[in-house]
C-alpha cells in the first residue's frame, strides 16, 4: 500500500509538468490582450507594461522563467490585481473555497448514500422511485437555479437564514454548502443505488444471506463496501471539480472564493493567475483522485489482497 | 441460475440482447420514457412546421406578457413567442445532450475498459493521461477553441464530449478492474478464451450498468454544461436558444416573470425524468444477473 | 426485513438533524441595521479594486474608495459640480484665462498629521504624469503648459511643465490655453494628492503595485482612511481624526464590498446587507419605481450608448449607408422596452445640457428616409448587401440590444445583421485593430464639459477606432475650440463640430445612460449628480422609526 502511493506520488511530478507546460502556452495562445483596456493607451504606457511583466521576451524564455520561480513556489504577480501576488490572492480565496467544498460534500455523501442505499434495498417500489426523483430533480436543478430559489425561500421570504457573506453573519454557511452540495448528492445516491443493486445480487451476497446472516450485517458490511466502489470513484474527481465549480455558488452568495478568482482569472486573460490557479487545481485533483484510488483498493478486497502481495 | 449461464462460454452473444428488449418490454415506466423521448425526437424534427412563430420574431411594444391564447406559454421579454423559443431550443439542448454524451461515452467506455483490463502500467500510464486532461483549464481550452474555429455548434459537442469522456473512464476501468477479479471471467481466462472475446462477452456487458447510469447522469450534465457555456458567450449565438439559456434567463426575472422559468424548466426537466426511466429500465433489462425475485 | 426499518431511520434522522442546524441559526443583526448602529455605510462596490493607486486606476469602484479617501485640490458641489473649495480654499484665474493660483489651507493635513503643502501637489503630480507609472489617464494632464510634450519624451526636464510652487501653501498653474472646465479636471482622482513620504518608503514612486496602499501603509488626506483590506470580501475605511473638517463629517466608517453580481446585489440589499448598491438589474427597476421609488435612484449620468461603425470597409465606407443604419435605429422602443432603467434616447453624442451645451441633431428615427438614403448609396432594399455584423462584448444587456437592431436593420432595411459577440479582452483587441464592423461601445465623461466626448473622434484618436477622420473637425476641436474667448464661442465651435460628426456618422448614438442604484433610506445626505459621484462626508445615517424593533 505505500509503495503503490509512493508510485503514485512519483507519477505526479510528470503529470504536473505536462499541466504547467500545457497550460502556459495555452493560455498564450488565446487570443486576448491581458493588458488591453477600454481607455486608449499611450504606446510608451503599454511599453512600460509590457516589460513589467516580462511580455517583451521570447515565450520560451518567459516559460523558463516562469518555471524557475514556480519551483520556488513562487506563482509571480498578477496582472490584474496590481501588486498582488498569485501566491497572495490564492491564500485569499482558498480557506472559503475549501470549507465550502468540505461541507458541500459532506452534505453530498450523507443525503446522497443515504438516499441510494434506502432506494435500492427496495427496487422499483415508492421506497425507489421518491428518493430518486428527488435525486433526479437535484441532478437538473443547475446552481444557477437552485441557489437563487433558495435564496428566495428561506433568505427573503422566510427570513430564516442569511443570504450572503462567509462566516459573517451566523448561518451563513448553510445554504451555499446546501446549493453546491444538492446537485452532487443527488449523484452520489444514484451512483450508490446503482453500485448496491450491482452487489446486492453478486453470488458471495447470496452466499451470506444462504449463510443466515443478518441482513443489516450483509448491507453494512459486505453489501455498502462493494456498492460504493462507483461512489468512491466519482468522489475524488468530483471534490476537485467542486472546488473549480463552485464559482456560481461563490456568485450567488458573495463568497470571497477561488472560483472566482478562477474564472475572472481566465476572463481577464490574467495569465499568471490563470496558471497558479490551474496548478493548484491540478495538485488538488491529483491527490483526490489518488484517495480515492486508495479507498478502491481499501473497499475491494481482492485488490487490496493484490496489492498487498505485492508489496511483499 | 441465471448467473451459471452468463458464465457458459457457449451462450450466444445475442440472446442477452434478445432478453434484454423482453424485459424493458415489461419495465412500463421505461416504456413511458422512450415514448416522451421519442416523441421529443419527432418534435424537434418537426419543429420547423410546428412552432406557431418564427423564433426570433420580436415584438417589443408587447414585451414580457403570460401565457394567452395567442402565445400559449407567454412571451418573453423581447415579446417572442415562449412556447416557439422552447421547442427550437429543444432541438439545440438535446442534439447537444445526445451527440456530445455519445461522443463521451465511446470514448470513455473503450478507453476506461482497456486501460481495466490490461492492468499495471499501461492502466497506469493510461489513467495518468486522463489526471492530466482533468487538470487542465477546461474553460482556457474551450475559449481558445471557439475562438481559433469559429463559434460552431458541432465544436461545441465535441468540446463538451471530450471533456466529459474522462468520469466516464474512469468509473468503466474501476469497474473494470473488479470485474476481471471476478471468478467467471477468471474461470474463462482459464478456459483459454481470447483476450477479446472475454472483453466482449463478459466484460462489456457487466459494465452496462454503471455506464447506463452515468450515462443518464450525462446527458443533463451536458445539457446545463451548454447553458453555461452559452452564458458566458462560448455556445449558442442569439436569437438562437437552447433550454440552458432559457432557463438561465428566466432564473434572473423569476420573481417578475415567472412563466419564462417554469416552462423551460418544465421542457427540461420531463426530459431529463424519460430519460431517467428509460436509463433505469435499460439497466435493469440489461443487467445478465437479473433476476425475478 | 429489520435492515429497511434501520434504513427508514437512517434517512429521517439525517432530515432532522439538518432541520436542526437550520433552525438553530437566525439571522442575526443585519449589515444595514448594525451600520446604523455604529455609524457604518455598507457600500455596494461593484467589483474588487484593481488597486487604490489613483493614479493607476481606471475603474469606477476604485473610484469611489479613493473619493473616500482623498481631498482633491479643488472640489465639487454635490448636486451641480461646480467647483468648491478642497485642500485649495480659494483660488485666482488670471484675465487670459490660463494661470491658476490656489491658496491652499493651512489646516489641511495627512491622515499621519503631517501638512498637506502646494509642493505636495507639484509632487504628486511629477509622479502622475512620470513615464514609469504608466498611468493611462494622461490625457488628463494635456491642458497643463508643456505637459504634452512632457508625457511624450520630448522635454525631460519637469520644471518645465507649467507647474511651480510659490510658496508652502501656494501653487501655481500655467495653461496652454484657457480651459474653462480645468477647475472641472482638478477633482478627477488623476488630480489627488499622493504621500511622498508613504510612496518613497515603499520603493521608487514610480513602482507599480508598491505597497504603500496597503492597510498600515497608506496615508491619505481626505475624509477617511484605509484600515482593512480583506481581498475579495471588504475594504474598510475609518474616519479620518487629522481631516480638517473632520467634525463635519457624520460617518464613522465604510465597508466597500465587492458585488459582482448584480441579482445577488440586489437581493443584498432587499436582506438589509447594503445600504446602497453599484447597480440594479433592469426587470427590477419597474418593481421599485412603483413600489419603493424613495429607495431607486435613477438620474441621467455623463455617458453615452453607441454603435462604432468600420469606416474602412464597405459598404459602411459610404456616409450614407452610415446614415440609414442610424434613421433605422428606433431608440425611443430600445430605452422603453429593453433598458428600462431611465436611459433617455440618445441622437448626438454630447449627452444632452452637458454644462449648458446642447448639440442639434438630424439622425432621428425616420425608416423612410432611411431605405431612400441606402437605395442613392446603390443598395435598394438592401441588396447588394451581403450582412452585416455586429460586434459586443458579451453582456446580457448588450445582446439585448443587439438583438432588437438586428430586428430593426432586418425589417427597416432589409440586412442581414450577424451578431458577434466576445469576451472582453478579444473584443478590445477586435476594436483595436479594427477587426469589426459594427463595433457596440460606451463613452463615460470623465468631467463635466463636452470636451470629454468631442476630442476622442480627432484623427488617429486612440479612442476612435472607426477609421474616420475629417481635417475641419480636427480644426474646430483642437485648435479653434481651446482659443474660445468665450463660453458661447466655445460652444458654437463645438457644436460646428459635432455637425460634423453627426452627419458623417462613424458612431450611432443609442442612449444616454442613467444612474441606476438603490438607497437604503436610512442614508441621508446623498445626493445624485450627472457624475454619479457619491460625496460621502455629507451623508449620514438616520435609521427610520420602526415599529417592528420595539421589543
Amino acid at each position: 500500500m505505500l509503495r503503490f502511493t509512493l508510485i503514485r506520488l512519483l507519477q505526479a511530478i510528470p503529470v504536473l509538468f505536462a499541466v504547467v507546460t500545457l497550460t502556459f502556452f495555452l493560455v498564450r495562445a488565446a487570443p486576448g490582450d491581458p493588458l488591453a483596456s477600454d481607455k486608449a493607451m499611450p504606446p510608451e504606457v503599454y511599453a512600460e507594461l509590457t516589460a513589467l511583466y516580462g511580455l517583451d521576451k521570447p515565450v520560451w524564455q518567459q516559460y523558463v522563467s516562469y518555471l524557475g520561480n514556480l519551483l520556488q513556489g513562487e506563482f509571480g504577480p498578477s496582472f490584474k490585481y496590481v501588486g498582488r501576488t498569485v501566491n497572495e490572492l490564492i491564500a485569499a480565496g482558498l480557506p472559503a473555497t475549501a470549507e465550502l467544498g468540505i461541507y458541500a460534500m459532506l452534505v453530498a455523501v450523507l443525503i446522497g448514500v443515504s438516499a441510494g442505499v434506502f432506494a435500492a434495498l427496495r427496487p422499483n417500489s415508492a421506497q425507489d422511485y421518491v428518493p430518486m426523483s428527488v435525486a433526479m430533480m437535484g441532478i437538473c436543478m443547475p446552481s444557477f437555479l437552485l441557489g437563487p430559489l433558495l435564496v428566495l425561500v428561506f433568505g427573503l421570504w422566510l427570513d430564516w437564514l442569511p443570504i450572503s457573506g462567509w462566516g459573517v453573519i451566523p448561518g451563513d454557511k448553510i445554504l451555499p454548502a446546501i446549493t453546491l452540495g444538492a446537485a452532487y448528492a443527488a449523484y452520489v445516491a444514484r451512483l450508490s443505488r446503482g453500485g448496491m443493486l450491482e452487489v446486492m445480487s453478486q453470488d458471495y451476497i447470496r452466499t451470506a444471506r444462504a449463510k443466515g446472516l443478518p441482513e443489516w450485517r450483509i448491507v453494512f458490511k459486505h453489501g455498502l463496501r462493494g456498492g460504493l466502489i462507483p461512489v468512491v470513484a466519482f468522489l475524488g474527481p468530483a471534490f476537485a471539480g467542486l472546488l473549480s465549480g463552485s464559482f456560481v455558488v461563490e456568485t450567488v452568495f458573495q463568497i470571497p472564493g477561488m472560483g472566482r478568482l478562477y474564472v475572472q482569472g481566465a476572463f481577464n486573460r490574467d495569465y499568471t493567475l490563470i496558471m497558479g490557479t490551474t496548478v493548484l487545481f491540478a495538485t488538488l485533483i491529483i491527490v483526490f483522485n489518488l484517495l480515492s484510488d486508495i479507498l478502491s483498493v481499501w473497499l475491494n478486497p481482492k485488490l487490496r489482497q493484490q496489492y498487498q502481495g505485492s508489496s511483499q | 441460475m441465471s448467473t451459471t449461464t452468463s458464465t457458459l462460454p457457449a451462450e450466444k452473444g445475442t440472446s442477452l440482447w434478445q432478453d434484454a428488449w423482453v424485459r424493458l418490454g415489461k419495465n412500463r415506466l421505461a416504456l413511458f420514457g422512450l415514448g416522451v423521448l421519442s416523441l421529443l425526437v419527432v418534435v424537434s424534427l418537426l419543429t420547423p412546421w410546428l412552432a406557431p412563430y418564427p423564433y426570433d420574431l420580436q415584438n417589443l411594444e408587447l414585451g414580457a406578457t403570460p401565457p394567452s391564447w395567442d402565445h400559449w406559454l407567454g412571451t418573453d421579454t423581447f415579446g417572442r413567442d415562449l412556447l416557439t423559443r422552447i421547442l427550437y431550443g429543444g432541438r439545440v439542448s438535446l442534439a447537444v445532450g445526445f451527440v456530445a454524451t455519445g461522443v463521451a461515452l465511446l470514448i470513455g467506455v473503450l478507453y476506461g475498459a482497456i486501460a481495466g483490463y490490461a492492468g499495471g502500467r499501461i492502466d497506469a500510464a493510461m489513467m495518468r493521461f486522463v489526471d492530466i486532461l482533468y487538470a487542465l483549464p477546461f474553460m482556457i481550452f474551450i475559449i481558445l477553441l471557439m475562438v481559433i474555429f469559429g463559434k460552431n455548434i458541432l465544436l461545441l459537442f465535441l468540446a463538451i464530449g471530450a471533456v466529459e469522456w474522462l468520469t466516464m473512464a474512469r468509473i468503466v476501468r474501476g469497474q473494470v478492474q473488479n470485474l476481471r477479479h471476478q471468478e467467471f471471467v477468471e474461470a474463462a481466462t482459464a478456459i483459454g478464451l481470447s483476450r477479446w472475446a472475454i472483453l466482449h462477452r463478459h466484460i462489456i456487458p457487466n459494465t452496462l450498468g454503471p455506464v447506463i447510469v452515468y450515462t443518464t447522469l450525462t446527458i443533463p450534465n451536458v445539457m446545463l454544461l451548454e447553458a453555461f457555456l452559452s452564458f458566458l458567450g462560448l455556445g449558442i449565438q442569439p436569437p438562437e436558444s437552447s433550454w440552458g439559456l432559457l432557463i438561465n434567463y428566466g432564473v434572473e426575472t423569476m420573481e417578475e416573470y415567472p412563466w419564462l422559468l417554469i416552462f423551460p424548466g418544465l421542457a427540461l426537466s420531463i426530459t431529463l425524468f424519460a430519460l431517467n426511466f428509460l436509463g433505469d429500465g435499460l439497466r435493469d433489462a440489461l443487467d445478465p444477473k437479473a433476476s425475478k425475485d | 426485513m429489520n435492515l429497511s426499518l434501520s434504513a427508514q431511520r437512517l434517512v429521517p434522522a439525517v432530515a432532522v438533524a439538518l432541520l436542526v442546524l437550520l433552525t438553530a441559526c437566525s439571522a442575526g443583526e443585519t449589515n444595514v441595521e448594525r451600520g446604523n448602529r455604529e455609524g457604518i455605510l455598507y457600500w455596494g462596490n461593484g467589483t474588487e479594486p484593481q488597486e487604490l493607486d489613483p493614479h493607476i486606476t481606471t475603474g469606477v469602484p476604485e473610484s469611489y474608495i479613493q473619493e473616500a479617501l482623498f481631498e482633491p485640490l479643488v472640489n465639487s458641489h454635490p448636486e451641480t459640480l461646480e467647483p468648491a473649495p478642497g485642500v485649495a480654499q480659494r483660488w485666482q484665474v488670471s484675465d487670459d484665462g490660463t494661470t491658476y493660483t490656489f491658496y491652499l489651507n493651512p489646516k489641511a493635513r495627512w491622515s499621519d498629521g503631517e501638512p498637506v503643502t502646494a509642493e505636495d501637489f507639484r509632487w504628486s503630480l511629477w509622479r502622475a504624469m512620470h513615464p514609469k507609472l504608466g498611468n493611462q489617464y494622461s490625457y488628463m494632464y494635456y491642458p497643463i503648459k508643456n505637459a504634452t510634450p512632457y508625457l511624450r519624451g520630448d522635454i525631460s526636464n519637469f520644471d518645465e511643465v507649467g507647474i511651480r510652487v510659490i510658496d508652502s501653501h501656494t501653487l501655481q498653474i500655467q495653461l496652454e490655453n484657457p480651459t474653462p472646465y480645468f477647475l472641472g479636471l482638478l477633482s478627477h482622482h488623476s488630480y489627488y494628492p499622493v504621500p511622498r513620504n508613504a510612496i518613497e518608503a515603499h520603493g521608487d514612486p514610480w513602482k507599480r503595485g508598491s505597497h504603500w496602499t496597503r492597510p498600515g501603509n497608506m496615508v491619505s488626506n481626505g475624509a477617511f482612511q484605509l484600515s482593512e483590506w480583506k481581498l475579495f470580501n471588504y475594504i474598510a475605511v475609518d474616519k479620518n481624526p487629522h481631516y480638517h473638517k473632520a467634525d463635519e463629517v457624520a460617518l464613522n466608517g465604510i465597508r466597500f464590498l465587492p458585488t459582482e453580481n448584480v441579482t445577488t446585489e440586489e437581493r443584498m440589499f432587499r436582506a438589509n446587507q447594503l445600504h446602497y448598491t453599484y447597480e440594479l438589474p433592469a426587470d427590477k427597476t419597474e418593481f421599485y419605481r412603483t413600489n419603493a421609488p424613495q429607495q431607486l435612484r435613477n438620474q441621467p449620468y455623463l455617458g453615452t450608448y453607441f454603435y462604432r461603425l468600420n469606416t474602412r470597409i464597405k459598404p459602411l465606407n459610404d456616409p450614407k449607408v452610415r446614415r440609414a443604419l442610424a434613421l433605422a435605429i428606433d431608440r425611443q422602443k430600445i430605452v422603453e422596452r429593453i433598458t428600462k432603467q431611465g436611459q433617455l434616447p440618445a441622437y448626438t453624442i454630447t449627452p444632452p445640457n452637458t454644462a449648458g451645451y446642447s448639440a442639434e441633431s438630424s439622425l432621428i428615427y425616420d425608416p423612410e428616409r432611411a431605405r431612400e438614403l441606402l437605395a442613392e448609396a446603390g443598395y435598394p432594399n438592401g441588396e447588394g448587401i451581403d450582412s452585416l455584423e455586429v460586434l459586443y462584448n458579451t453582456k446580457e444587456t448588450h445582446r439585448k440590444i443587439a438583438v432588437a437592431v438586428q430586428q430593426m436593420w432586418k425589417k427597416e432595411l432589409n440586412i442581414n445583421i450577424i451578431l458577434r459577440n466576445e469576451d472582453w479582452k478579444v473584443y478590445l483587441d477586435s476594436e483595436k485593430r479594427g477587426k469589426f464592423q459594427i463595433s457596440r461601445a460606451s463613452w463615460i465623461g470623465d468631467y463635466l464639459d463636452p470636451n470629454t466626448f468631442l476630442d476622442m473622434w480627432i484623427k488617429d484618436g486612440g479612442n476612435n477606432r472607426t477609421g474616420w477622420h475629417n481635417p475641419e473637425y480636427d480644426r474646430l476641436v483642437l485648435e479653434q475650440a481651446p482659443q474660445a474667448t468665450s463660453r458661447e464661442e466655445r460652444h458654437n465651435l463645438l457644436m460646428k463640430a459635432e455637425k460634423i460628426l453627426l452627419d458623417e456618422v462613424p458612431a450611432i448614438p443609442i442612449y444616454t445612460y442613467a444612474t441606476r442604484h438603490l438607497v437604503d433610506p436610512s442614508l441621508k445626505g446623498f445626493s445624485s449628480n450627472l457624475l454619479d459621484r457619491p460625496f460621502f462626508s455629507h451623508f449620514y445615517l438616520e435609521p427610520e422609526p420602526n415599529p417592528d424593533s420595539e421589543q
